[in-house]
C-alpha cells in the first residue's frame, strides 16, 4: 500500500473507477494526454485511451452539457473543470438539468455525474483561480456538493461520488493536493456521503469547517489544547445534503462552536450551519457561534491571499473569544 | 488570389406553396402513398392538438402554453425520420414530432397544466427521449452528450436536437456542433427557423445568409430546407440521421418554416409583427400544401377529410379529459425525486409538509 497525496487520492480513485464499471468516462480540458493540468487524470489517457478520457474542445458549457447527455444515456461522466473559477459556464447544465433531471422526468431520466473542479485559494495563482465558491452550489437542491480534506477521503468520497445515482459536484481543494501523504489501500471502499467526519474529540468547543480549512483547524485545535482547551473538529466533507445532526450532537456537548470557512463570510455556508444551529439547538448554547470567514472580497492576487484565507491565529482568537463569552 | 475554403448551401424542395412538385426525383417515401397519408394524419392531428391546446389555456385549464401552429411539417418530418432507438432532445414546440415517438397529448397538457408527470413519457421510444427544455439551446449539449454515449458504447444510434432560430444564436449550440465536428459524433441538429425568437426577427439574430451554414464552421453538413414541405425535410433529415448512422458525420438541417402563432399564449405577436406577413404566411400553410398535392395524387379527399377531423377531434377530446381528470400528485411528490434515496434532512421536510397537509 502506498503513501499518496490528495490528489493522487482523485487519480486513484478515477483509476479504480474507470477499471471495474466501463460506464465511468473523464471528460474536460486537457485531461488526456496532459493528465489534467494539476495532474490529477495522469496515466488515465494511456491505461483506458482517449475516448474513455475525453479532451473536450475548450468550451466549459460543452463539458458540462455533454456530461449531462452522456449521464442521460446511462453513462458515469466525470467532468473535469481546469479551476473553479471556470465553472460559471457550467452552472447552468448544473443547476436546470444534472440537478432536476429526475424530478423532471419522476425518476425517468437521471444525471449520475461528478463535476470536479479544484477549489479554492492558496497557490499563487491568477485571478479567477483561486474562488472558493461552494455556496452557489449549496442551495440548489437535487444536488450534492463534496468538498474531501485529505487523500483518503479523497479517494473514498470520489468513489462514492461516482457511484452516487445524483449528480455529485466535487471541490477539491488544491492547496493541499499534495501537502501530504497519506497511506491509502486501493481497495475500491467508498467513503459514505451526506456525513460529517469528526476528526478530534472535544469538551470545551465545537469547531465546523470543511476543504483546505481543515488543515488550519486541525492546527489551531492543537494550539487550544496547549493552553488546556479541549476543541472538536468536525469536518462537514458533504455540504449538501448537510448532516446536521454530527454537528448538533457535538454542539450539544460543547456548548460552544466556532465555523471557519473559505469563502467570502456574507452568504456563506457558515450561515446555513449556523442558522440551523440557532433553530436547533439555541438553548445548549454557552456562547454565541461565531464564524471565521473569507472577508466578503474578491479573491486577492497572491500578494495578499494569506491575508483572505482564515489563518490558524484567528481560528484560535475566535474560539477564545466565544470562550471567554461563556 | 488563393482561396482557403469555399462553400455553399444546397436549398432542398419538393413541393411548393400550391402542393405542386417542383422537381422530378420525388424520393422513395414520397412515392408510397399510404406513408405519406399517415404523415399527414399526424400533422392534422399535431394541429387539432395545438388548437385544443390553446383552448385549454384560454379557459384557464392549461398554464402558458407554447404553440407550434405551423411547424407541423418540420416537426412531423424530424420525428418521422427518427429510428426508435434514436434519442431526441426537443425544445419547448416540437409536438409533432414527439406524438410521432409516443408522448401522448395528455403528457403535453400535464406538463404545461403544472405536473411534472407529463415528462414521464410512459412509451417508447419517447421514454427514452429527453423532456422539454427551457433554457434556450441547452438541449443540443444532452443531445451531443447522447451521441458521444453511442459513439463510445459502438451504438447504431444517432442523437436528434431541435433548436430555434433564435437558440441558433446561443453559446450551447455552438458547442454542440463544434464537438460534434470535432469528434464526428452522431449528432443531427435541425434548426426550426420560424422567423421569430419572440420579438426579435431571424434577420437581427444572425448576419450569416443562411443558419445551416454556420454548420459548416463546425464541419458538419449542412442543408437548409423549406421546413413547410414535409418530403423536404423527411428526405434531408433521413439522409442526415442515417450519414450520422454511418458514422459519417453530424448535421444541421435548417428547416425555414414560420411561426403562424404567439409566441406562446402569454405573447401578442401583433406588437411586432405586420399582419400583411402572417397572411403572407399562411398561403405557405405546411398541411394545405401536403393536403392539396396528395387531393392532386387522388389519395386524399374533402370526405377522409373530415372523417379524420372528427377522428382528431375525438382522440384529443380524450385526452384533455383524462388530463382534467387527473388527480394532482401528492404534496410528497414534490419531495420524492429530489435524490434516488430522500437523504435524512429531506425525509425531515418532508414529514413536515405532510403534516400541513393533514392539518
Ligand atoms: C437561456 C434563455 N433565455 C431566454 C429565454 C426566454 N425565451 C423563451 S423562448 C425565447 C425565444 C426563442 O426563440 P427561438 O429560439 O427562435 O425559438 P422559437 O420559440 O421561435 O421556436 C426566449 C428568448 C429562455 N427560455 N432561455
Amino acid at each position: 500500500m502506498a503513501a499518496i497525496t490528495l490528489i493522487e487520492g482523485v487519480t486513484q480513485a478515477l483509476a479504480y473507477e474507470m477499471k471495474h464499471d466501463p460506464s465511468v468516462v473523464v471528460l474536460g480540458e486537457d485531461v488526456g494526454v496532459n493528465g489534467g493540468v494539476f495532474r490529477a487524470t495522469q496515466g488515465l489517457s494511456e491505461k483506458f485511451g482517449e475516448w474513455r478520457v475525453f479532451d473536450t474542445p475548450l468550451d466549459e458549457t460543452t463539458i458540462a452539457g455533454l456530461t449531462v447527455g452522456l449521464a442521460a444515456q446511462g453513462m458515469k461522466p466525470v467532468a473535469e473543470a481546469q479551476f473553479e473559477g471556470f465553472i460559471y459556464p457550467m452552472m447552468e447544465q448544473i443547476v436546470c438539468h444534472a440537478a432536476r433531471m429526475r424530478n423532471r422526468t419522476r425518476g425517468r431520466i437521471t444525471c449520475p455525474a461528478v463535476f470536479r473542479a479544484p477549489w479554492g485559494g492558496g497557490i499563487h495563482a491568477p485571478e479567477h483561480h483561486s474562488e472558493a465558491n461552494e455556496h452557489l452550489f449549496t442551495n440548489v437542491p437535487g444536488l450534492r456538493v463534496v468538498l474531501p480534506s485529505s487523500p483518503a477521503r479523497a479517494y473514498g468520497l470520489l468513489l462514492a461520488a461516482i457511484r452516487d445515482p445524483d449528480p455529485v459536484v466535487f471541490f477539491e481543494p488544491k492547496r493541499i493536493y499534495r501537502q501530504y501523504k497519506e497511506e491509502v489501500p486501493d481497495d475500491g471502499e467508498a467513503l459514505p456521503l451526506d456525513v460529517c467526519f469528526v476528526l478530534r474529540d472535544g469538551t470545551d468547543i465545537t469547531l465546523v469547517t470543511w476543504g483546505a480549512e481543515v488543515k488550519e483547524t486541525l492546527e489551531a485545535a492543537d494550539a487550544l489544547a496547549k493552553e488546556g482547551i479541549s476543541a472538536e473538529v468536525i469536518d462537514v466533507a458533504t455540504l449538501t445534503p448537510l448532516d446536521f445532526d454530527t454537528i448538533a450532537e457535538s454542539v450539544q456537548k460543547t456548548g460552544r462552536c466556532v465555523i471557519v470557512q473559505e469563502a467570502p463570510k456574507t452568504a456563506g455556508f457558515g450561515a446555513e450551519i449556523a442558522a440551523r444551529i440557532a433553530e436547533e439547538c439555541l438553548y445548549d448554547l454557552l456562547a454565541p457561534v461565531v464564524r471565521v470567514a473569507g472577508w466578503d472580497i474578491h479573491t486577492p492576487l497572491f500578494r495578499l491571499e494569506q491575508k483572505q484565507l482564515p489563518s490558524t491565529a484567528r481560528i484560535v482568537a475566535a474560539a477564545k473569544r466565544v470562550l471567554a463569552a461563556g | 488570389m488563393p482561396i482557403a475554403a469555399k462553400f455553399e448551401i444546397e436549398y432542398l424542395q419538393y413541393l411548393d406553396p400550391e402542393g405542386k412538385p417542383v422537381r422530378k426525383d420525388l424520393p422513395d417515401f414520397a412515392q408510397n402513398l399510404d406513408y405519406m397519408v399517415e404523415l399527414y394524419k399526424l400533422m392534422v392531428s399535431t394541429r387539432v392538438f395545438d388548437t385544443k391546446s390553446i383552448a385549454l389555456q384560454r379557459t384557464g385549464k392549461l398554464g402558458t402554453y407554447a404553440s407550434c401552429l405551423g411547424h407541423e411539417a418540420t416537426h412531423v418530418g424530424i420525428g418521422a425520420s427518427m429510428k426508435p432507438e434514436d434519442v431526441f432532445a426537443p425544445s419547448y414546440r416540437e409536438y409533432g414530432a414527439q406524438l410521432y415517438r409516443g408522448v401522448r397529448p395528455r403528457d403535453v397538457y400535464m406538463y404545461w397544466g403544472g405536473d411534472e408527470r407529463g415528462s414521464d413519457y410512459p412509451d417508447e421510444p419517447a421514454r427514452h427521449d429527453f423532456a422539454w427544455s427551457v433554457p434556450i439551446g441547452t438541449q443540443c449539449l444532452h443531445a451531443a452528450g447522447s451521441a458521444l454515449a453511442f459513439k463510445l458504447r459502438k451504438e447504431k444510434r444517432v442523437a436528434v436536437c431541435t433548436i430555434g432560430d433564435g437558440g441558433s444564436s446561443k453559446a450551447d449550440f455552438y458547442g454542440a456542433i463544434n464537438v460534434a465536428g470535432a469528434r464526428d459524433l452522431p449528432l443531427v441538429a435541425a434548426i426550426v427557423n420560424n422567423q421569430w425568437a419572440i420579438s426579435v426577427p431571424r434577420k437581427i439574430q444572425s448576419g450569416a445568409r443562411t443558419l445551416a451554414q454556420k454548420g459548416i464552421a463546425a464541419g458538419l453538413f449542412c442543408i437548409q430546407v423549406d421546413g413547410n414541405d414535409i418530403i423536404a425535410v423527411r428526405k434531408a433529415m433521413g439522409d442526415a440521421i442515417e450519414r450520422a448512422r454511418k458514422g459519417d458525420g453530424g448535421s444541421v438541417v435548417e428547416c425555414v418554416t414560420y411561426r403562424l402563432g404567439d409566441h406562446t399564449t402569454a405573447d401578442d405577436a401583433r406588437r411586432y409583427r405586420g399582419k400583411q406577413e402572417v397572411e403572407d404566411a399562411w398561403k405557405k400553410d405546411p398541411v394545405k400544401r401536403l393536403r392539396t398535392w396528395l387531393e392532386a395524387k387522388k389519395a386524399w379527399n374533402k370526405k377522409k377529410e373530415d372523417a379524420l377531423q372528427h377522428e382528431c377531434e375525438e382522440w384529443m377530446d380524450k385526452e384533455v379529459n383524462t388530463y382534467l381528470e387527473t388527480r394532482a400528485q401528492p404534496v410528497t411528490a414534490m419531495f420524492d425525486y429530489t435524490f434516488a434515496e430522500l437523504p435524512a434532512d429531506l425525509v425531515k421536510q418532508r414529514e413536515e409538509a405532510m403534516a400541513l397537509e393533514k392539518r
